[in-house]
């Protein structure tokens, strides 16, 4: 802790000025050749690696329009410039987006534009050397592809959409991030990203059995791997061992209890989260995004639920339908994979919960957005439901809840700083930089509100906050989940 | 159809940018609208009879003239002074060409207001030109510096950030429909790898 400079919360978040080359030396660790080689890609730097990465760049363009899109159009306006929350927190001007994606554009331009390759640096096209690489890698590792920026972007330039390609071609030379490579190859190898075995699942279920048993008197059960259960639970597998996720994996089950609902989790699908995504590689979305279908229909359910993950619920509402669908294998009344929230969201609306406000008292709640739920995704049927629905679970289970300030909430809500595959320790001193402006807006209602609780939908969120809020002398207790807060306002056996 | 709003608002409305930063779309919409009206009005050396609504704008023509050159040299300024954008910025793509786009609104000011050359005879000599089949090109220098200009900043156009004009309406984050639940949406090359 004590190497790290904390960024001084002001009254406001301020925009500084650039500070050249600041995290120019904040490194990620490289993928090992052993997972590297598991995931299909070179072990290491390939020889020839300047033609294979223009090469895999061609391929790329054809593949995305976005990509060539996004490189074609920026006009350099500036809009975006000051609203990565690691750029208003590092002050390294390589963290305004236009910036970040002029890494990528420079290159395009060099070898992709007939101006780039006529006008060169007069247009900012560039040679591709080593050292453009190891920008690329610094600073492609310094997005957290949480698309603030986009929305300010006159043309919707998407920053996440060129990281991730970015990460594509590095992995495509040999040069991966060890902290994403090496949880998507135990995922795909174990089922969940932690690696846990099937019986120490079972174990820790049956060790929630006892807790919630012993706390409130009733037999919830936490059922695994049950042929014809109704629902199929996919949750973050953080929610299976870490504090404060379990609590809302307690939450859904009290949920799912009460509305008599039966369901299982898997031991072969224990995963939610998709790393896949932040190192933009389909075919490994793909592959570990399959074992759901298959475990949904061996265990022949009718709906599938997710849990509190917010990039996983971006891969589960936006890209699971094309990766592993169609659904029509479930009930058509449930055609979709649908968020825990959605389904508390119904249950509550048809008066199907019965939930005591009061046993939330002692907790003034705010709400953070994550990012790939508020700007990557939806819940309901309505526009805005992701915003709507997680706060009308909060306010049905508390008595007192406040926002943010509204330029730091909803679309425009700041990432946690730990998100995009760059919760990793030796990135440490970014996370709690780039949590700064999130952090400032939250200390705004802890001050005028007495605000104890920061409410949460993703696992990320969760491990980010418990983690840095510390640094900035705030209690890591204040940090859990909507469902959490269920969990505890839910009065259970009040069925009549 | 809410994503055709949502592309129309940021075409008509610049709506993102006004989100993002007041300032630059204060004066990119000022800009932007000032150079419509600009080209519409001169539409009436390319077109006859000239259509009544052209006709019409022509006083307005003359006004969005003056602020043409005021909003891009207030855009060149601004890229200048807000460190972050000066660190953007490049040569040709940015400066350049907005110093291109104000000496052609001035060459253009001093043609409406200094030299007056003969109108009869440039209109004559566009309106051959559309035909592919010109005839003299008038000898009126500041007209000479005008079109050159002009033709210089078309021909690049295509090559440059220019091409943002028809690029917003291909931005997939503005023009799709949040449908992916109900719509399997897969891409040509997904579809091949499926199958195999």
């Amino acid at each position: 802790m004590a190497d790290i400079q904390i960024p001084e919360i002001k009254e406001r978040i301020e925009i500084p000025n650039i500070k050249t080359g600041a995290t120019a030396d904040y490194k990620c660790y490289p993928a090992s050749e052993a997972h590297m080689t598991k995931l299909g890609f070179p072990s290491k730097l390939v020889d020839n690696w300047k033609e294979k990465l223009i090469e895999k760049m061609a391929e790329l363009l054809k593949k995305y329009r976005s990509l060539q899109v996004y490189l074609d159009i920026c006009v350099k306006c500036g809009s975006c410039t000051d609203k990565c929350h690691y750029y208003l927190g590092t002050a390294d001007p390589n963290n305004m987006p236009v910036a970040r994606q002029e890494l990528m554009r420079k290159i395009y331009r060099k070898y992709f534009t007939p101006t780039g390759k006529l006008l060169g640096k007069l247009v900012n096209a560039e040679e591709l050397t080593e050292d453009t690489l190891k920008e690329w890698y610094t600073y492609f590792h310094q997005c957290s592809q949480c698309r603030r920026c986009s929305v300010f972007c006159p043309y919707g330039i998407d920053t996440a959409e060129i990281s991730m390609a970015a990460r594509e071609l590095m992995d495509a030379i040999g040069m991966g991030q060890k902290y994403s490579n090496e949880i998507i190859a135990k995922v795909e190898e174990t089922g969940n990203n932690l690696g846990i075995p099937g019986p120490a699942l079972r174990s820790t279920l049956d060790f929630l059995e006892e807790d919630v048993k012993d706390t409130t008197g009733v037999d919830v059960k936490f059922p695994m791997d049950v042929v014809g259960a109704e629902v199929l639970l996919i949750a973050p597998s953080a929610d299976f061992f870490s504090t404060p996720h379990v609590e809302s994996l307690v939450g859904y089950a009290k949920v799912f209890h009460q509305a008599g609902i039966s369901w299982t989790v898997s031991s072969y699908a224990s995963e939610f989260a998709n790393f896949g995504i932040f190192i933009g590689n389909y075919s490994h979305m793909q592959k570990i995004a399959s074992r759901i279908r298959e475990q949904a229909l061996a265990l022949k359910v009718k709906r599938i639920v997710v849990g509190e993950c917010g990039h996983a619920w971006r891969v589960g509402y936006s890209f699971w339908n094309t990766l592993i669908g169609p659904f029509d294998f479930l009930d058509p009344k449930y055609p979709a994979p649908q968020h825990i929230c959605e389904l508390s969201y119904d249950l509550i609306n048809r008066g199907a919960l019965k939930l005591d406000k009061s046993a939330n008292d002692e907790f003034t709640v705010t709400f953070h957005d994550s990012c790939n739920v508020a700007r990557a995704s939806r819940m309901g049927k309505k526009p805005g439901g992701q915003f709507e629905i997680p706060r009308a679970l909060i306010k049905a289970t508390c008595n007192k809840f406040v926002d943010m300030a509204e330029h730091t909430i909803k679309e425009r809500t700041f990432c946690c700083g730990g998100g995009g595959g760059l919760l990793t320790d030796e990135l440490m001193e970014l996370r709690v930089k780039g949590a700064m402006p999130r952090v400032q807006a939250l200390k705004e209602v802890i001050d005028s509100h007495n605000v104890n609780f920061l409410a949460l939908i993703c696992a990320i969120c969760k491990a980010q906050f418990s983690k840095v809020l510390p640094y900035y002398k705030m209690p890591m207790e204040m940090v859990g989940g909507v469902h959490q807060l269920i969990s505890k306002a839910i009065v259970l056996g009040a069925k009549e | 159809m809410g994503a055709a709003l949502r592309v129309a608002g940021e075409a008509l409305f610049f709506s993102s940018l006004f989100k993002g930063n007041k300032w630059t779309w204060i004066g990119g919409y000022a800009f932007h609208a000032a150079f419509l009206v600009v080209i519409l009005r001169h539409l009436r050396y390319f077109l006859n009879p000239i259509p009544e609504p052209i006709a019409l704008i022509q006083p307005l023509g003359i006004y969005a003239g003056l602020v043409l050159p005021a909003t891009a040299a207030y855009l060149f300024i601004r890229r200048l002074i807000v460190d972050r954008t000066r660190y953007i910025s490049s040569i040709v793509e940015d400066y350049v060409l907005l110093l291109l786009i104000i000496s052609i609104a001035l060459s253009g000011l001093l043609l409406k207001f200094v030299t007056r050359p003969d109108l009869i005879n440039i209109k004559a000599y566009m309106l051959s030109l559309m035909l592919f089949r010109p005839t003299t090109i008038p000898l009126d220098p500041i007209f000479l510096i005008h079109l050159s200009l002009v033709l210089i900043l078309l021909i690049y156009f295509p090559y440059s950030k220019l091409m943002h004009a028809g690029g917003i309406f291909f931005s997939p984050t503005r023009n799709q429909a949040d449908n992916p639940r109900e719509k399997r949406l897969i891409a040509p090359w997904a579809e091949i790898k499926e199958k195999q």
